[in-house]
């Protein structure tokens, strides 16, 4: 096979691509680079991890993707391709009629994206009318059977509940229902278990497999989690202040970790198999975007930090198959 | 060798009124509830959401009223007194919350808020000593004096709950009921402040009860936990025994369904709990978990289960686990 | 790095202290306060001044006034706007701009002497029953529930009447009229803010009640405060006018805005400027006074905003 042929079938099995994604928040006192050159691969029917503690800029990533990047924040550079389509600069109608259609989205919090007057079942029958033509009835039992898929109980009875009467969790199928509507190719969820209690959040989880293996469905998961990431994704982006720190398949990236901040956030982690005597700190707190370091953006909080770290900026290095670190210990690539 | 109890509840029993138009509900918040805190050490209370454990930790310190039962604090019963004899306990016990954010005035300067509980109790004698106590406190928790004059909006999360640790401290209580101090940071920031409050416990001697839902958090800080449900204690115990062999299902389906950083204990068949939490205020007769529990058998939806002893241990179980 | 150390030595702090000052938010001053809002609401910052200069004006009457304000010269009744008297003379030959400068003053002490009374005596009576709750609360808000039953104006007639016209008694009458509102919002953010952990924790270690209102809550109900002030002076200066205008409030000579207008209703077709001079300086001052309001909420009071 030659290299060309090679590349070629990369980026037709990637779904989406983001490369050198740049959106940045123009401040009265500033310019805070929440993005700032972001390339990722999503493929076909993968999990792709987006992980990071807050501010990172994963959920400004996601925004990015979506179009819903707002005053003062703006897209400033970098390309999205969707299946070979450029959207990064689309027109507000070509926006929304990709919206929930091509890709959609679900957040953290449920209830703030459910209008509380209104029946759950209507609300999804309005999506499906919204992207689809067919009669109402027909929307009507598209909607319950979606519900069954993503396993609501009693569909026909939840169909006329309100939201408030439904519980976190299945407030959060409700509207993983809702992003399923019209199959889209890419699904994001932005941080869509924080919320729910850990027997709750193994259900959603499981279903989010359950998308992925039985639909094909491209999944964007954004968390703090580094315990949901190992659960269910097939790739993994560390994000750290805007930039992505280290990028893996998830069990390279367990295994043999290489970034100081990837170690140390797996570290931190308390240990469920033993009791410590301490748990392992990173030092200092999460920077400003504001006042960001001249060199890596992690160099005063990290442990091996020497005198180049603080005053040149880091590539992503290779260090093996699909497995790259920003850091100058693996300039030379391999161990 | 047995530290001395400091605060022993009885049969704690805690319900809201809950006016849902003309009909007159009750929250069942916390249902029956007994359980002792020995000096020095840090108990922990677990549980989902809604299972009660942050208005069984207010009622334990008075800072709710509890419907009916004992808690002693000390060997004295303090749900009976009057609030000028509870007065001199106030300063005993305080209270870590969980909201960073919300939890500090944003229109005092941090001087003022670690000042606030020390002028209270008139501990300074002038404003310089005030000063140098604040300070002190201060430096404790590790956030540099400099900052003295500076309000909350502008600190981290981190920095903030390290404040709310220095103004709860400041009295010197005996006990502090932490609730879910670090659910709202960041993961490296977590463990600064856990590492931060078992080593003021070390210096001062203090005695914690930790409310969280992380059960990765508690088997670090912990001495013994007690695992709630919906307003219940499911099973108390040491924290090593409990994590390695739960008596209670549901502690058992908890620590399960915990996504751990490990993709090799990833496994298809996870047996998963089905189902929701039930409400509170209609709580399931018998046990509260039979509805959830796979091992459910008839007396479990019509006998609340007794306490049974094992050991150290105790667990509210028809059949508990092997 | 060279930054770095003369902050320490300025500071005379540590060098963690200041990787950690770097990192911390910006300090959000007052001044910071007063930026914004006359970078964003460039209208409120114009009827700041507006007020400001009415202010003057209204202090340094004598200085500023062309003629004496009560001063009847018979002879030159009625006379049109030109060089000699900007706008013109009344009936009884007085300057019309003489006697608005003057006016002005009413109109600013009725706004802000009723509108403090009656706003010390809401605020304080919305804390009370916000906070302890219960019958305190039951009997202050519905006592304030008959006050805003009522038409204000109406109330402040009928005070009005049985003890007789005068500024002291619009005084009395405005300050028991206004403040069942402004309690009616204190109690509603007590409410809230009695909810809030600070609060709580304050409880916790055994601040006294009237404390915990007076460094917690009262500061946080500041903001909506202020903004309350600005936007009832407007309406405290109508309710004078209109009360004068009835007959039941300034007395004539004063020059009271509200006075003017119903005294030069009279020569409405003939010399309307005598209604229309008065008229547009109260537009003014509710206006200015109207439009701050607005600006400071944006800047104070995100909450309200949102409402």
């Amino acid at each position: 096979m030659t290299k060309e042929t090679k590349q070629e079938r990369e980026t037709e099995e990637m779904v989406l691509q983001l490369s050198d994604l740049r959106s940045w928040f123009f401040t009265a006192k500033g310019t805070a680079p929440a993005v700032d050159g972001v390339s990722i691969d999503v493929p076909r029917g993968k999990i792709v991890g987006l992980v990071g503690e807050s501010g990172c800029g994963k959920s400004m990533t996601a925004m990015s993707i979506m179009g819903l990047v707002k005053r003062p924040g703006k897209v400033v550079g970098g390309t999205i391709t969707l299946e070979g389509r450029d959207i990064t600069h689309l027109s507000k109608r070509e926006l929304s009629k990709m919206r929930g259609n091509e890709i959609s989205m679900i957040f953290q919090e449920p209830m703030t994206s459910l209008n509380p007057v209104y029946p759950v079942g209507r609300q999804v029958q309005e999506a499906i009318l919204l992207h689809q033509k067919v009669s109402k009835e027909e929307a009507k039992n598209q909607v319950i059977e979606i519900f069954r898929q993503v396993g609501i109980p009693e569909p026909e009875k939840r169909y006329r509940s309100y939201p408030h009467q439904l519980s976190g969790g299945l407030r959060q199928r409700v509207m993983i229902g809702m992003a399923m509507v019209c199959r889209p190719k890419v699904l994001i969820a932005d941080e869509p278990t924080t919320a729910l209690d850990v027997t709750i959040e193994a259900q959603i989880l499981q279903l989010m497999k359950k998308l992925r293996d039985e639909y094909g469905t491209s999944i964007i998961l954004i968390t703090h989690n580094m315990g949901v990431v190992a659960e269910v994704c097939d790739n993994v982006y560390v994000m750290y202040a805007g930039k992505v720190m280290e990028q893996a398949e998830t069990f390279s990236l367990f295994e043999r970790p290489g970034h100081p901040y990837t170690q140390g956030l797996l570290q931190s982690i308390p240990r469920l198999d033993k009791q410590e005597k301490r748990l392992y700190a990173i030092k200092g707190v999460v920077p400003n975007l504001l006042h960001l370091p001249k060199g890596c953006s992690f160099c005063t909080r990290c442990p091996l930090a020497e005198e180049r770290c603080f005053t040149e900026r880091p590539e992503l290095y290779n260090v093996g198959e699909e497995h790259k670190i920003r850091c100058f210990r693996y300039e030379k690539g391999g161990e | 060798m047995e530290k001395p109890v400091l605060l022993e509840a009885k049969h704690l029993v805690k319900e809201f009124p809950l006016v849902n138009g003309r009909k007159k509900q009750t929250v069942h918040a916390v249902s029956d509830v007994s359980l002792t805190i020995r000096q020095g050490e840090t108990l922990a209370l677990v549980g989902e959401s809604g299972c009660g454990k942050s208005t069984l930790g207010r009622t334990l310190i008075r800072l709710l009223p509890a419907t009916s039962g004992t808690v002693e604090f000390e060997g004295k019963d303090i749900t009976s007194m009057s609030s000028r004899e509870f007065a001199p306990y106030r300063r005993q016990m305080q209270i870590i919350f969980q909201d960073p954010y919300a939890s500090l005035n944003p229109r005092m300067t941090l001087r003022q808020i670690i000042g606030e509980p020390l002028e209270t109790y008139h501990t300074a004698a002038s404003r310089q000593e005030l000063t140098k106590q604040v300070g002190a406190l201060m430096d404790l928790v590790g956030i540099p004096r400099e900052f003295m004059n500076r309000y909350p909006h502008q600190f981290s999360g981190g920095q903030r709950q390290r404040i709310g640790i220095a103004r709860a401290i400041a009295l010197e209580p005996k006990l502090i009921v932490c609730d879910e101090p670090v659910s709202a940071l960041d993961v490296s920031i977590q463990s600064q402040v856990l590492n931060l409050l078992k080593d003021l416990q070390e210096k001062r001697g203090l005695t914690y009860l930790f409310i969280s839902h992380d059960l990765g958090v508690v088997r670090f800080i912990a001495d013994r936990v007690c695992v709630m449900f919906l307003g219940m204690v499911c099973e108390t115990g040491p924290t090593n025994q409990l994590y390695e062999r739960p008596l209670h299902p549901y502690t058992r389906f908890l620590l399960e369904a915990i996504p751990q950083p490990d993709p090799n204990l990833r496994s298809q068949e996870k047996q998963l709990l089905s189902g929701e939490i039930p409400s509170p205020v209609n709580p399931p007769s018998g046990c509260r978990f039979h509805t959830r529990c796979p091992y459910a058998k008839e007396i479990c939806s019509s006998q609340t289960p007794p306490c049974t002893d094992r050991g150290e241990r105790q667990v509210y179980c028809h059949f508990p686990l092997a | 790095m060279e930054e770095r150390r003369e902050w320490i030595k300025e500071e005379g702090g540590s060098l963690e202290a200041y990787i950690q000052a770097e990192q911390l938010g910006e300090e959000e001053t007052w001044k910071d306060q007063v930026k914004k809002l006359v970078r964003q609401n460039k209208l409120a910052v114009f009827s700041a001044v507006v007020i400001v200069l009415i202010l003057l004006a209204a202090v340094f009457a004598p200085l500023v006034a062309p003629y004496d304000p009560y001063q009847q010269v018979l002879q030159d009744r009625l006379l049109s706007p030109g060089a000699e008297h900007w706008l013109g003379t009344d009936e009884l030959g007085r300057d019309v701009l003489s006697r608005i400068i003057y006016g002005a003053r009413i109109s600013l002490a009725i706004g802000l002497i009723p509108t403090t009374i009656s706003m010390v005596l809401g605020t304080i009576l919305g804390l009370v029953a916000g906070y302890y709750g219960g019958k305190v609360d039951f009997l202050i808000m519905r006592l304030a529930d008959v006050m805003l039953a009522f038409p204000s104006l109406l109330l402040a007639m009928v005070v009005m009447y049985t003890m007789g016209g005068g500024l002291v008694n619009i005084f009395i009458a405005l300050s028991l009229v206004n403040w069942a509102g402004t309690a009616r919002i204190v109690r509603a953010q007590t409410l809230s803010l009695k909810e809030t952990e600070y609060v709580e924790a304050a409880r916790s270690m055994g601040v006294k009640s009237w404390k915990i209102l007076y460094r917690h809550i009262l500061p946080n109900c500041l903001p909506s405060l202020i903004v309350l002030f600005t936007l009832n002076i407007p309406s405290a200066i109508l309710s004078e006018a209109s009360l004068s205008f009835l007959g039941v409030g300034a007395q004539p000579p004063s020059a009271s805005w509200g006075l003017a207008v119903v005294r030069g209703k009279t020569y409405l077709f003939s010399e309307p400027w005598l209604s229309i001079a008065p008229c547009v300086a109260i537009m003014i001052v509710v206006l200015a006074f109207n439009f701050l309001g607005d600006g400071l909420r944006d800047v104070l009071d995100p909450y309200l905003k949102e409402q």
